[in-house]
């Protein structure tokens, strides 16, 4: 068994078929899980007070905004190099989910720093390149749409995402490179001196189970969705020539 | 119900609000556009069966 067997359409949406269920209602109990537990029983952080319960999407949600990007750049370098259309298709289905991410976490960051540092913004490393993140998204989405030939978008598109990788590591790691701005440092960490208090740190955990669950499932759904569509195309582009 | 949240009650209530509609919408959006292209799918191989 090799995974390129899942690189055949109806082998995908057969597995997708039979996984979808488990991974679905998975990640509704671990999202809805992580949210109660942070939202209802945590308690308030000394220096931030209430607004410390932000943390539980907005942490989840960064991440998953940059995992997202780094799986569309994996599938985007296996159609280009072995020119499988599924994962192609699954880059394409992964951009509306990532940019969700990346508003959601564009837009708890700046709730949660207006009271916090005074700004709603700030044009600090890792703001800035998870802005750009977000335009990247934007791009690439529209790249999609702006051609008609599916081979030729998803080759374009693949360079797109192999040059805005750039910007989503610089998102990860802005903080560490130039070591200024707003921004702090991970919030989470292996290392136990650095990591947040373990009252925050297991709620957290759950949440970002809860968001990859959740970006999985619609993955899934949403592959199978352009793997229909790609051949919905190809039968009326054969019903209009004959 | 809702926890005591202090000061910071609306900034807290708006950043949960904005979150969940986006994820439901993101929700929303793919299941609906899931079941469209299925059913225009099963409709083009139905008109390819009889023709």
């Amino acid at each position: 068994m090799s995974i390129w067997e899942y690189a055949n359409p109806k082998k995908f949406i057969a597995t997708a078929d039979a996984v979808l269920p488990w991974i679905s209602g998975l990640a509704v109990v671990f999202l809805v899980g992580g949210l109660v537990w942070g939202f209802f029983f945590t308690p308030d952080d000394y220096r931030q007070g209430s607004t410390v319960k932000i943390f539980y999407l907005h942490v989840p949600a960064a991440m998953m905004a940059i995992n997202a990007w780094v799986m569309m750049l994996v599938t985007s370098l296996v159609w280009l190099v072995r020119r499988h259309h599924v994962s192609a298709l699954a880059a394409k289905a992964a951009a509306p989910v990532g940019i969700t991410f990346t508003l959601i976490a564009l837009i708890t960051g700046a709730i949660w720093g207006q009271p916090m540092w005074g700004t709603w913004w700030e044009w600090d490393p890792r703001l800035t390149s998870f802005l750009i993140l977000f335009l990247f998204y934007l791009g690439y989405m529209g790249l999609w749409q702006a051609i008609e030939n599916p081979d030729t978008a998803a080759d374009l598109t693949a360079i797109l995402c192999l040059v805005g990788s750039v910007f989503a590591l610089l998102s990860r790691y802005a903080v560490n490179f130039w070591n200024q701005g707003l921004h702090q440092g991970a919030s989470l960490s292996l290392d136990k001196q650095e990591n947040v208090a373990d009252v925050f740190w297991y709620p957290a955990l759950v949440s970002i189970a809860g968001f990859v669950l959740l970006f999985i499932a619609l993955i899934l759904i949403r592959t199978k969705t352009e793997i229909r569509a790609r051949r919905l195309h190809a039968i009326e582009m054969r019903e209009r020539m004959g | 119900m809702i926890p005591e949240l202090g000061k910071y009650t609306a900034t807290v209530l708006s950043a949960y609000g904005i979150s969940l509609a986006l994820l439901i919408g993101i929700v929303v959006q793919s299941l609906w556009k899931a079941r469209r292209m299925k059913a225009r799918l099963d409709a083009a191989e139905a008109r390819r069966k009889d023709g």
